[in-house]
């Protein structure tokens, strides 16, 4: 009777051990600051991803929305940010000094009340967390209580992607519109724009994704994420074992939105701006792809996904920018159609089984040298 | 501060200007919301190439009347006719085509085909901008399309707008009569409600989802015609379409003709009105947020009605 | 609340339940009650109501007027989940499992314990839980299947395991929705022992077709027919009813 009593199964603890070694060592090794730098951008998705194997891939809940939370935490920190950059020091050719420049260029003569927390750092980090999970939890708690889910979930989150962009760009005074929050200075004190700093911050977001691959895999093997797939299966079954799905989408929902907003929040502190252009419709939906290319039920999957993906897309829209959308299209068609499972069914399907009779081959040559085979085990 | 300035008379006026420019905005949200209403009411798929379908239309409105501007200039006034016809047969076709390729092996996966069709409307918007280049096109109109109606000293009303509205009404009728009166209507309800016993009785289901599809996306096209006279054609101007044409489509309860087409007239109109007091943008957001809040109240939509699960 | 009204026996009394979807009463004035330890088997003709009675109650469906009492508790206020934490039960006419977990799983979900979010995070399979998961798999004849995939179980095999998930919630009212319905001569036969032991302690609300199965285990049978209760009363007393004859023969 034992299943799922171990942290890691073998697998994943090879998948674990392998992405460990990449992010932590490989990388680093062979990448200079730039390229190094892409790749933290890369893995901001990563969190996405994972958020998005916890609520689609497990829960079935296809949230079309995740932008909105990466964006929420990452304008958070764009806020804290900019108020630092905004001291009055630096700031004084303005009409007023000691706000952001934008507002400046509006005609705002004073701080809106929404920003003057962001003064404090604490502060900034709890909303990093709490702001979005707010709006998870309202939104998640209106659409799911009433039994709205599916499709109409997936385009009514659309429709809160399209409309927080739109207010975004439209509040300029407030947001800094259609540019975002630019020309992100020091955190803290700390400079944030130097090679350095860019090389200390890869390794904080790798840290922090490694916290979010472990939560998310704790999850997975709680009691809880058991629930999820039977809920994504028989709703009505659960229901009427007593326990109230509602919560539970909530729950997976809200979780998925926590973990887009770190990964906004570290896109802000590593590319030094944020903007609208990585909340709305298009870059929501291209998370999910993300997820779906990596697998939308492997957590690790959806690390290697947002990294390929993301690489293939720097790569090719740099050489061929025409390319680049037929192979994402094609990347949305193929990966519905041919490779439900994404990277990590390919994986399970056509590698760990030559993996597996690998191993197998090794240890029987082993003992073959050994002499203790007795039974004369097949080599292949 | 936003009614002080202006006199009644002067209020009646912006009102009925604003409630017909909605007018407009209603035409073009009606003809694409019929399509994806179909689409997404009868065979449970999203479509979110729609917008695609719908600017394909408008690509063929536009050669069609080079056209004719090169080759049939005596014929140019009447060049919207044929366009809008062979709009519907590209979109069409291109629906048809889609769905043997991609749709039919999605039915029981409605995410999975939202997520699919996305892929496509990329690859759509693509082969758009290597055929056409990224600029937007503009169609020239027939003269007679051109200028507008005096109604009332203080109110225009033009001419194009009237045409399309025409249109609608035109096509609206047409769809209903085909969805609920023709054979291939009661054809493609009875797939709807039971596609095993469709199949029993003899209809070939594989047959009528095809034309089901092809006929949505060809209303598109037709939709991409209208389009034509109020807005440039470009390669992602689709996209912007999609989602309010959903949440018309969602707003209205899925299933239903009429909720639709009341649905969009709501929206259209909410949003050119606030559209004179607010700026653009604020006036999408406001119509926009209104219609998530009502329908986290009535997730059903506002049309449909209660039936055993 | 006000049991002295009513004789205490009663588990469930449901009464003047009314349903409507668009003007059509499929439950039309229906009252009904349940003793402690009772096996009720509801008949009738198709459409009679039947599955809308056991939805009602489990609160899938919403009345449009009318109470259920169950324990004191009125059930037409309560949330499903609710409901079920109140110790009502009910089975699918169809097997109603999650084909991606294990039997197991399936089992282990069901156990009546950390069913908020917070306490399924904390959940813990220690072994009071593994020992009622095997006692219950044991029961349902699915006792060396516990690691497969219910995705791999005969259609049969689902429906006993269903049935498992139901018995490890230990529900003091037990509702199945046709549970022979599709099994071969000797999953019924087996069925049919698995129900007989497992309706000790409880009371039993059954739709059934299958008439030897039905005087096989009913103490009271109940014949809806277009929404109302057409005869109630013992097997025999059922059988011999003019208008019960009616109904099922008289077309």
């Amino acid at each position: 009777m034992i299943i799922n009593s171990r942290f890691f199964n073998r697998s994943e603890l090879i998948g674990f051990v392998a992405l460990a070694l990449l992010l932590f060592v490989i990388l680093p090794l062979t990448l200079d600051v730039f390229r190094l730098n892409l790749v933290a951008k890369y893995l901001t998705y990563a969190f996405v991803a994972i958020g998005l194997v916890l609520c689609w891939g497990y829960g079935g809940i296809l949230s079309l929305g995740q932008g909105v939370f990466f964006g929420l935490g990452g304008y958070c920190m764009a806020m804290y940010l900019k108020l630092e950059a905004s001291s009055v020091a630096n700031t004084k050719i303005q009409s007023t000094p000691g706000i952001p420049d934008f507002m400046d260029w509006n005609q705002i003569t004073q701080l809106p009340f929404f920003w003057k927390p962001f003064h404090s750092f604490p502060f900034t980090l709890l909303a990093i967390i709490l702001v979005p999970a707010f709006f998870s939890f309202i939104i998640g708690a209106a659409m799911f209580k009433r039994r709205v889910g599916g499709v109409y979930f997936a385009i009514i989150t659309q429709a809160i992607a399209a409309i927080l962009t739109i207010l975004i760009v439209g509040q300029q005074g407030y947001t800094g519109g259609i540019n975002g929050i630019t020309d992100l200075r020091t955190l803290h004190g700390w400079d944030i724009r130097t090679d350095h700093a860019k090389f200390i911050l890869y390794f904080v977001e790798v840290v922090l994704l490694f916290g979010c691959i472990v939560a998310a895999q704790f999850i997975r093997l709680t009691k809880l994420g058991r629930i999820l797939v039977a809920m994504r299966e028989k709703e009505d079954r659960v229901r009427f074992s007593g326990y109230s799905v509602a919560n539970f989408k909530i729950f997976a929902f809200c979780a998925a939105a926590i973990f887009a907003a770190i990964g906004g929040a570290m896109f802000t502190l590593e590319i030094g701006f944020m903007s609208p252009s990585f909340v709305g419709i298009v870059p929501s939906i291209e998370m999910v792809i993300y997820t779906a290319v990596g697998g939308r039920m492997s957590i690790f999957g959806a690390v290697w996904g947002s990294l390929l993906v993301n690489f293939a897309k720097t790569s090719l829209s740099e050489s061929f920018p025409q390319l680049w959308l037929f192979g994402l299209g094609a990347l949305f068609i193929a990966v519905v159609l041919a490779f439900p499972d994404g990277l990590s069914g390919i994986w399970r399907d056509y590698v760990q089984p030559h993996i597996d009779r690998l191993i197998a081959s090794r240890k029987s040559k082993a003992r073959w040298a050994d002499g203790s085979v007795a039974d004369g085990a097949p080599a292949e | 501060m936003m009614f002080g300035d202006y006199s009644i008379g002067d209020l009646g006026a912006i009102l009925a200007m604003q409630g017909f420019a909605g007018l407009i905005l209603f035409s073009v949200y009606v003809l694409m919301a019929l399509g994806l209403a179909i689409i997404f009411g009868q065979m449970g798929v999203i479509n979110m190439a729609h917008g695609e379908f719908m600017i394909l239309g408008a690509y063929v409105t536009w050669m069609t009347s080079n056209a004719f501007q090169h080759y049939l200039p005596s014929l140019f006034p009447g060049y919207f006719f044929v366009a809008m016809i062979l709009a519907f047969i590209a979109s069409g076709a291109l629906g048809m085509l889609v769905e043997w390729g991609l749709i039919r092996h999605l039915y029981k996966r409605p995410l999975d085909t939202l997520l699919a069709t996305w892929g496509l409307s990329l690859i759509l918007q693509q082969a758009y901008r290597s055929v056409f280049g990224a600029r937007e096109v503009g169609v020239e109109l027939p003269d007679w399309m051109m200028g507008s109606a005096q109604a009332r000293e203080s109110i225009q009303i033009p001419i194009n707008g009237m045409f399309v509205m025409g249109l609608t009404i035109l096509i609206t009728v047409v769809v209903a009569y085909v969805l609920f009166w023709s054979r291939w209507g009661r054809q493609v309800r009875a797939v709807v409600q039971n596609r095993v016993m469709a199949g029993a009785v003899g209809i070939n289901t594989e047959k009528v989802d095809r034309y089901t599809f092809g006929l949505g996306c060809g209303i598109a096209g037709i939709a991409g015609s209208a389009f034509t006279m109020i807005g440039s054609t470009g390669p992602t101007a689709g996209q912007l379409y999609i989602v309010d044409t959903f949440l018309v489509v969602v707003f209205g309860g899925a299933a239903s003709l009429l909720g639709t087409i009341a649905s969009a007239f709501t929206i259209s109109q909410t949003q050119s009105t606030l559209e004179f007091f607010l700026s653009g943008s604020m006036a999408k957001v406001i119509t926009l947020l209104a219609i998530v809040a009502i329908l986290m109240m009535r997730p059903q939509g506002l049309f449909a009605l209660k039936v055993r699960k | 609340m006000l049991i002295g009204h009513r004789p205490k026996e009663f588990l469930l009394a449901v009464e003047a339940l009314t349903v409507s979807f668009d003007g059509f009463k499929a439950v039309n004035d229906l009252s009904l009650y349940v003793e402690e330890n009772e096996i009720r088997v509801i008949i009738g003709p198709n459409g009679a109501g039947k599955t809308t009675v056991l939805d009602l109650i489990c609160g899938k469906t919403k009345a449009t007027s009318g109470s259920i009492q169950f324990r004191g508790k009125e059930l037409t206020k309560l949330k499903e989940n609710q409901i079920v934490q109140a110790g009502v039960g009910r089975k699918f006419q169809t097997p109603s499992i999650y084909e991606d977990l294990t039997v197991f799983e399936n089992l282990e979900i069901s156990f009546p314990r950390g069913r908020t979010v917070f306490g399924s995070l904390t959940f813990q399979r220690d072994a009071a839980v593994k020992d009622r998961v095997e006692e219950v798999a044991e029961m349902i004849f699915l006792k060396d299947r516990l690691n497969v995939y219910a995705d791999q179980l005969s259609h049969g095999q689902k429906q006993w395991l269903e049935i498992g998930m139901l018995l490890i919630q230990n529900p003091d009212l037990l509702m199945l929705d046709e549970p022979v319905a599709g099994m071969s001569v000797s999953e019924r036969a087996k069925t049919a022992e698995l129900l007989n032991r497992i309706i000790k302690d409880r009371s039993v609300l059954v739709i059934e077709h299958d008439m030897k199965f039905v005087e096989d285990i009913a103490h009271k049978v109940t014949v809806l027919h277009q929404g109302q209760i057409l005869s109630e009363g013992t097997m025999e007393h059922v059988k011999n009813d003019p208008k019960v004859v009616e109904v099922y023969l008289g077309h």
